[in-house]
Formats: C-alpha cells, structure tokens, sequence
C-alpha cells in the first residue's frame, strides 16, 4: 500500500551509535526544535545526485555556499518571480533541500519588474559578462592556489624586521584560512551568478515547444540545443588525443598495465605523449571522478592511472579500426535537421521568429550551462581540495591530526580555532592543547560518519507537494509531482522502474553497479551502468556500455547529454535502480518510453 | 426520349485525342500507357484523378505499389467503333430519368454493350507489353494486380462525380486484365453515374476513363496515418492506426485498431495503445477476400514494427511535405518485400478537420524575450492541475 507522506525528519529511525553527530555541521544546518513546525510543514528531498554519500565535516561547507548562493540569485539578485531559494539541512550526514516558492501571487507580481531589468541586462550582454566571468574564476583560482597554509617558522625573518611590517605569520595564518574560507564561497557565488538564468532560459523555451506541439517527446527539444562545443568535453577529447599519440609513438603496449604509473611516466619521458600531456593537463586533466563534492574525488592529474586507464581503451578501439572521435558534425547535422523540421511545422511569422528567439537564448546560455561545471566543479574544487590537504598536511606535523586527511573531519569555522592553539603555541613557545584534545574527537567523528555511510537515507521526508512548481527542482533534479509520487508508491522488490526517457533506444543486457568512481575500471564492455548519477569525468566508459540507468537527474543531466551524444538509451531519475538491481541482474532498458525493466 | 442528351458522335471525339498524344512525354514508347513513377503534371488529363494521384504520390518518392495507366486515349479509342456508339447514343437517349428501375436496366444494357465490344488492337498491345514488363519488375509470373477506374473531366470542377469508381482485385493474366479494363470503362455508364450527369446537366462526352493497373499489395497489416495528432492538432505527431490484413476491418468499424503517436521529427513513439484485434481480411491464394478469425497469439501484440512505425511517420511526413498541407494517408506493410522495404503508401488526401480551422497562435509569444521567461516561470510546464493529482490512501 503506498504511503501518503515521507517520515518526518524528527520521526526519521536514526542510524545505529551516532550520539553526538549534531557536532559535526554548524547548528544552522540541522533540524533542530526551534524550527520544528517550520521543518515539519515541508517537502524535503534528498539530493543524491550531488550528494549520494555521507558528508564528512569540512566537505559539508559545500553543501552550504553551493545552495546558499543558489537561493541568494533567485531571492535577493534577480528576484526570480515564483521561487525564492531552497532550503537545506543536513540529516545523518545526509543533505535535504525544499524549495522555497511564493505562492502570493501580489508578491509573484511586485517582483516582475526587478526581474525583467536584471535579467534582461544578462541576457543582453551573455558573451561579454561570460568572457569577464572565465577572468574572474581563473584569478580566484590563482588566488586560492598562491594561499598559503604551510608551518610556521621557528623565526620571522630578517626582511619582516627591516620592512617594518610589524606582523608575523602566525597573525598571517590565519588570515590567509579566512582569505581561503572567502574565496570558497567567493567561487560558488560565481557558480550561480549565470546558472539560474541558463535554466529559465532553457526552461523559457521548452515550454514554447511543448505549447507548440503537446505531444513533443523531450528528447526533441533537448536535441535542438545539442551539439555545442563546450570545455566540459575536452578532457576526454584531449585523451584521444593521447591515445592516439600514443600509438604513433610506439608506447601503445605501456598502457596495458595503466596502474603501473612510474613505468608509464618513464616510458613516455621526453616523447610527444609527455609533451602534449604536459600541455593539456593543467587545466584540462583537473577533471574529477566524481561529483567534485567530496574531498576523495580522485583527479585525473593527481591519479594518472585513471586517464591511464581510458587511454588503454582508447589505443584498443583505435588498433581495432574504430572511430573514436565525437561525431561533431553527425550531431550538429541532425541537430540542424531536427530544428529545420519542427521549425517547418510552425505557422506564423509571428511564431517561426518567437521559436528562433528563443531557441537563440538558449543555445546562448548552453555552453554556460555545460561549462560551469568544469570550471567550478572540477578545476576550482581540485585546487580547493589539494590547498586543504596542505593544510592537513601542516596539523599533521603540528601534531593536532594523526592522518592527513583528518582535517576533513573538522568543521570550517574549527579550524580557526585550531590555527589559533596553534599561532599562540608558537607565539608562547609552549605547549598546544590540539595534540591532545583532537586526536579521539576525530577518531569518534571518522566512526560516526562510517555509521552514516552504511546507513540508507530516505528519500525524501515530510508532506509531499501537490504540484512541484519550482522550476530549477524540476530542470536540475527532474523532480516533478509525478516522480514524488513514484517514491511514495514505489514498492521494494518491484520489477520495473520509471524514470526519465533521457535517450531513446531499447536493449538488454547485463547490469553493472558503480557506486565510487574507483569501481568504473569494472564496466565490461557491453554491460548496462547503473548508478545513482554519473559525472563528466566518467565520459570515457560510455563507448563501452551499452546503456545507462540513474537514481536521479532529468533531461539536462549528464548522463543524459552524454548518452545522447554516444546513441545509447539512457533511462535518468528512476529513483531506485540501484536499490533494486543487482549487478550481473539482466535488465532491459527502454530509454524511449522511461522504463527499465528486470528479466530475471 | 431524353431531350437534355445531345445525342453525339463520338468519333468527332478523335482530333482531340491527337492533341493529346501530342502533349505526350517522349520516352513513353507506348500510346497507351503512362507509368506511375514516369508520371508528369501534363499526364493528368491522360490518366484521371486517382491514377495522377498515385503518380503524384511516386515523384513524391513515396513507396507506391508499381503499376501503370491506361490512358483515356484507350477509351475514347473505343468510340471509333461506329456500331458501338449508335447503340449506346439509342440507349442513352431511350432513358426515362423518371424511372429509377428502368434506368437500372438501361445502365446495364449499356455496360454489357461496352464490355462485348473488341479492345482495339493497339491497346491490347500496350497493355500486354506493359503488363509484362510489370510481371518482370515483381519477378512474379501472372503478376497478380488491381485494376481501378480513374476518371477524368477536364473542363469539370470534381470528376468524382462520375460516381461508381469500380476497383477489381486480385486480377492475374493478361485476358483477366483486358476483361477488367472494360469493366472499368463501362462503370462509366452505371445508373447512378448516368443521372448524376444528366442531373447536372453534363455532356456523356464530358468525362472519360483511364485505368490503373498496379501490383496487388498483400498486407501482413494496414491502416491510415494522420500527419497530426487529432486529439489537439499536435502538428509535430503522426496518429497511426494499425490493424492486421486488409484495411477493410478497420474501415468497417468491425475492429479496433492498434493506435500509435510517433514524432514528425525525431521519430519517437510516443503514445502506443494496442487493442483486441480479432478479426482480420486477407487475400486467398484463390483471389478472394475472406474475412478470418486472427489467432489468440496475434489478437493483442502490435500488428506493426517499431521500425515499421517510424517508416510509416516518415513517409507520411513525406507526403505532407509535398503537398503542402496535412495529409490523410492509407499504408500497408506487404507480406512478400523484405523489412525495410515493405511500407507501401496506396492513397494520401488533405486531412479536412483541424486544417480547416483557424491558426492559433503560440501562447505568449507576443511577450517576447524576459517578458516571456516570466509567463514561462510562473506557469510551469510540468505543472498539472490538481484535480489529476494521485487521491490519497490514508490506510
């Protein structure tokens, strides 16, 4: 029997051993009794696309400035007229988020005008404010890499005397952390500084089409703004690239063992492989394995045994004569093809220019819209994640931490507070209190965030809407009513899943479960992918596969974009593909009508 | 004595037909004959509605049965058998239009006139040459065919109104064929067609008769495709209905078709409904239309391909295209060329309903740029109204 409403977040069964967790994220972030009739009265979804795993202390900062920043553009910048921001807490490690919409529609009204004279100033000068834009976050991340977090000196030196600076680095510590802290929510202010109005604008002419034709299947219209160069494709396209030069250079066979990186990095020393590599790889291989979330994503340059990896392939399918290269011009062709022919069905003027216009707008906002992604999630994060491992680096020689990635299991705003036993240590020359104090907090944290790990979160809490309105949930997420009403009937055990008929084709074969990026190295070739989501950086293994099933994401989501562009059926937001298939479970795929189906 | 019947020598008829040869195409080497995938705008007086319809149909590259006409030139060359023309002027003129039971008879002493009279030589030649080319392109001896009337009325606005258009099925070998000829040219002279004429005040003269004789498609499954989605005028589907054999039973109402929504563009399947088809037409080896039970295992799977459905979409779109406007499509899958190949087209006509009604424009498109981005926003597309939302089980 399906239920009517999710569990309350006060009434959630909490996870074995967790007590004290609240410590773990800043009070603001948790459900707590002064909000409850606040908390209880709302629809709240677990967002396991971004988040699918439990948030260690430090990575949860994210969760914070990401939709921070998203609610600030939609309230207090472009006054988006309907929805405010999204609201979020943090469960068990786990991240909620309920949209904030306005329902009063004098307010809705009053807005209006705001919203057409901010926006309109973006969309009018897109190209230009995009241009300043990939200036900005190159010199954020400039800053963010010149930060420095490394040990103090046992003595300041001489210059800082003869200068007359009058401050020493212990001050200069903590100061350059709070500059770090600024710069973190200074990039995912960035994020969302174009993100929000991509969306609508997108979102603007999708509803154009499906008023102009009712019955357009999605695809159609995802399929017009297809085929636009963007940088979130060039690290794979830079690894053919490779693999390629590879072969020219006679190194083809030093790739059979990817894992073996000193015998590859020596092999390919002071050829044109090494030198393209070098050329490339900074920003390009910059390129997370996963969401870019959490501190354990591996990048590429950091773990050149997973473009190592895709390289092997890459060389295989080139000696065995097949084109690896993206079929630009087949897309861009069908892309023409695809607008031509609905264009030809519309019949006025009037009509015919509205569709260009708005079909302009959005191939505008798309490469945005694809291209944050690496320059945010990717590149400015890999540098975010490796300055915060200096850090951990420097409280594991300051004796606060036992492992370098301990620092991840401090709060934010505790590391200052760290930074300061530390600078007054040094500055009295005598004993801090960190080595002492951290060392069996952090073990208990280490304990209870494994304890929300082995923990299944629910999907969602609370009363659901009537009618999910919020138009970034609905692009973003694919949460529409329907699907919300899909997790409260789901039953477990079932034999068929529905979700988004994000690619069509329909195919059946062996399932494989990839939860970590670590596991893609698994995938067979002619396997089906079944994972909560996919990331860009997983682009290499869908040459192999033969379709793609998610937990969540809609039409825009990047196993959607990818899936499209390789001709495989992708079925996105079924909700629970991968609670209820099994890897080595034959499953049929129907990514025209949204359905995957277990045969046996 | 029917005054309003000019009385008229057909073979005054003759210079007329000259001119037509005149305005024949070249590389037709026969008199007689038009091609359907030769077919040209300035054969369609030759050849007659229906024929220039399918011929119209092939320059439009769409997948018609192979097959050709017999050019009105063949029926008028008829008239120069004096003897005919005197009986049927003394028939025709002998007509009470008062008396619809006499005037049946009539009909039918006319019709019998026609059908004894000798094919002229020359035709039977065309026809048996064309025939047999026919029978050598489908690589089947004895080619089995239909043979339809086609009429044509240069100077009139509808040659419809020539009234029974007979079609005969399963015709196979040259004699059968030439015997069907005639019928068709004497389904001119039906009673209906007569008092149509003279209710209109029409010469006999007036209308004339081409043939069609083209291959005999034998459906695994057929049906009509409209070029839009008829539930809301949705330009951008194709509204396939589908049933097993012949599309009688689906004509008849005796069965309720599979019914698809496929898109124009992107040739999706978006909507599939499939239904209890338990009755199918088929052809018999002997040439008849049996009507059959369709065995429980095929009653309630779909009677057409995806492939074949997206094939359909596409030539229907094809169509469309071409002529401009909605079009109203009859197809059938034929049971004997491979997959792939096998979506044949036999009719296509301008879809009547919501092309005749006025054009609605886009909604908010007279906002343009941010103006609609906030209808866009505050009325989500995925919004459905609440009556539709799930009822809730409190249990």
């Amino acid at each position: 029997m399906a239920e009517s409403r999710f569990p309350s977040p006060f009434e959630v069964e909490a996870p074995d051993g967790i007590e004290g967790w609240e410590e773990l994220y800043p009070y603001s972030v948790v459900f707590s009794e002064e909000r409850r009739s606040y908390e209880d009265d709302r629809f709240w979804f677990w967002d396991s696309m971004h988040w699918g795993s439990a948030m260690t202390p430090w990575d949860s900062t994210f969760l914070e400035m990401a939709i921070a920043s998203l609610s600030q553009f939609n309230s207090r910048h472009y006054r988006i007229p309907p929805a405010d921001g999204i609201d979020f807490r943090v469960l068990y490690g786990y991240p909620y988020f309920s949209p904030v919409t306005i329902e009063d529609g004098s307010r809705i009204e009053s807005r209006v005008p705001d919203f057409v004279e901010r926006a309109g100033h973006y969309f009018a000068n897109w190209d230009q404010l995009y241009d300043n834009w990939l200036g900005k976050i190159r010199a954020t991340i400039d800053e963010i890499t010149a930060i420095n977090l490394t040990p103090l000196p046992e003595m300041e030196d001489l210059e800082v005397i003869t200068s007359g600076l009058g401050t020493g680095t212990g001050h200069h510590l903590q100061v350059e952390y709070r500059r770090f802290k600024d710069l973190c929510l200074q990039v995912w202010q960035y994020h969302f500084e174009f993100l929000n109005l991509g969306y609508a604008a997108y979102l603007d002419f999708f509803g154009f089409c499906k008023q102009a034709w009712p019955s357009i299947p999605d695809l159609g219209i995802a399929k017009m703004v297809a085929g636009v160069e963007v940088d979130l494709f060039r690290p794979n396209e830079e690894l053919k690239v490779l693999a390629r030069k590879a072969i020219d250079g006679g190194l083809a066979r030093v790739f059979d063992t990817p894992n073996d990186v000193a015998a590859i990095r020596a092999a390919v020393a002071e050829t044109d492989f090494e030198a393209h590599w070098n050329d490339v790889s900074d920003p390009w291989f910059n390129f997370s394995s996963g969401t870019g979330f959490y501190h354990y994503d591996k990048t590429w340059c950091d773990y050149p045994e997973i473009p190592y990896a895709f390289i092997k392939d890459y060389i295989a399918k080139i000696e065995a004569g097949e084109d690896i290269t993206r079929p630009i011009d087949a897309i861009r062709a069908e892309r023409d093809r695809v607008v031509e022919e609905y264009g030809d069905l519309l019949q006025t003027d009037e009509d015919r220019q509205a569709f260009q216009e708005k079909l302009g707008l959005a191939r505008v906002v798309f490469p945005y819209v694809e291209n944050h992604n690496f320059y945010i999630e990717h590149w400015t994060m890999s540098v975010i994640w490796r300055k915060l491992r200096e850090l951990g680096q420097m409280l594991l020689k300051e004796d606060i931490t036992t492992a370098e990635d301990d620092v991840f299991y401090f709060r934010r705003d505790e590391i200052d507070e760290v930074l300061w036993d530390i600078y007054s240590g040094w500055a009295v020359n005598a004993p801090t209190r960190g080595p002492g104090y951290w060392p069996p907090r952090i073990a208990r944290r280490r304990e209870i965030v494994d304890r929300f790990r082995a923990w299944q979160p629910p999907k969602a809490l609370g009363e659901p809407p009537d009618v999910v309105t919020e138009p970034f949930t609905i692009m973003l997420w694919g949460i529409t009513s329907d699907s919300v009403q899909g997790w409260l009937g789901a039953e477990e055990g079932a034999d068929e899943l529905t979700g988004m008929a994000a690619s069509p084709g329909i195919v059946e074969g062996p399932a494989r479960l990839v939860f970590n990026p670590e596991d893609i190295g698994d995938i067979a070739d002619g396997e089906i992918l079944v994972s909560p989501i996919t990331a860009p950086s997983w682009a290499p293994v869908f040459p192999k596969i033969q379709a793609c099933v998610t937990d969540i994401g809609g039409m825009m989501s990047h196993a959607a974009i990818v899936c499209r562009e390789y001709g495989i059926p992708a079925v996105t937001g079924t909700g629970f593909g991968t609670r209820e298939i099994k890897t080595g479970d034959l499953i049929r795929v129907d990514g025209s009508a949204g359905t995957v189906t277990k045969l046996e | 004595m029917c005054q309003a019947c000019p009385i008229i020598d057909w073979a005054e008829l003759l210079p007329a037909v000259q001119s037509f040869t005149a305005r024949r195409v070249t590389d037709t080497m026969a008199d007689f004959i038009v091609w359907f995938d030769r077919y040209e705008q300035a054969h369609k007086p030759l050849v007659g509605g229906k024929n220039a319809s399918l011929g119209e149909m092939m320059v439009a590259e769409l997948p018609v049965p192979p097959g050709f006409a017999v050019t009105v030139d063949a029926y008028q060359l008829i008239w120069a058998d004096r003897a005919l023309v005197s009986d049927v002027n003394d028939l025709l003129v002998s007509i009470d239009h008062d008396d619809a039971r006499a005037n049946r008879h009539t009909s039918e002493q006319i019709r019998a006139r026609i059908e004894q009279a000798p094919v002229p030589e020359p035709v039977v030649g065309d026809v048996a040459d064309a025939y047999r080319l026919l029978a050598e392109h489908c690589e089947i001896e004895d080619v089995p065919v239909a043979v339809r009337s086609s009429a044509t009325a240069e100077d009139l606005p509808d040659a419809s109104f020539a009234g029974q258009q007979d079609s005969f099925l399963w015709i196979r070998g040259l004699d059968d064929v030439i015997d069907n000829l005639r019928r068709c040219w004497s389904s001119l002279f039906t009673d209906r067609a007569i008092a149509y004429r003279h209710g209109m005040g029409y010469l006999h003269t007036s209308i004339a008769m081409s043939v069609g004789v083209q291959k005999m498609v034998d459906p695994v499954a057929s049906g009509v495709a409209f070029t839009l989605n008829p539930s809301n005028g949705d330009r951008s589907q194709v509204a396939i209905d589908a049933s097993w054999g012949l599309g009688e039973a689906v004509v008849s109402g005796e069965v309720t078709p599979d019914n698809f929504l496929v898109d124009k563009v992107i040739h999706e399947i978006v909507e599939r409904n499939l239904s209890d088809k338990h009755i199918e037409y088929r052809l018999t080896d002997g040439g008849s239309i049996d009507k059959v039970e369709v065995e429980a295992d095929r009653r309630e799977i779909a009677c057409v391909t995806d492939d074949e459905l997206k094939a359909i979409a596409v030539l229907a779109r094809r169509a469309e295209k071409h002529y401009g406007c909605p079009q109203d499509v009859e197809w059938a899958i034929d049971r004997h060329l491979p997959a792939g190949d096998n979506v044949l087209m036999l009719q296509s006509r301008p879809e009547t309903v919501w092309s005749r009604k006025p054009i609605q424009p886009v909604a908010n498109t007279a906002a343009g740029g941010v103006s609609s981005i906030v209808s866009t926003l505050l009325s989500p597309v995925h919004k459905k109204p609440s009556a539709e939302s799930q009822p809730r089980d409190n249990t």
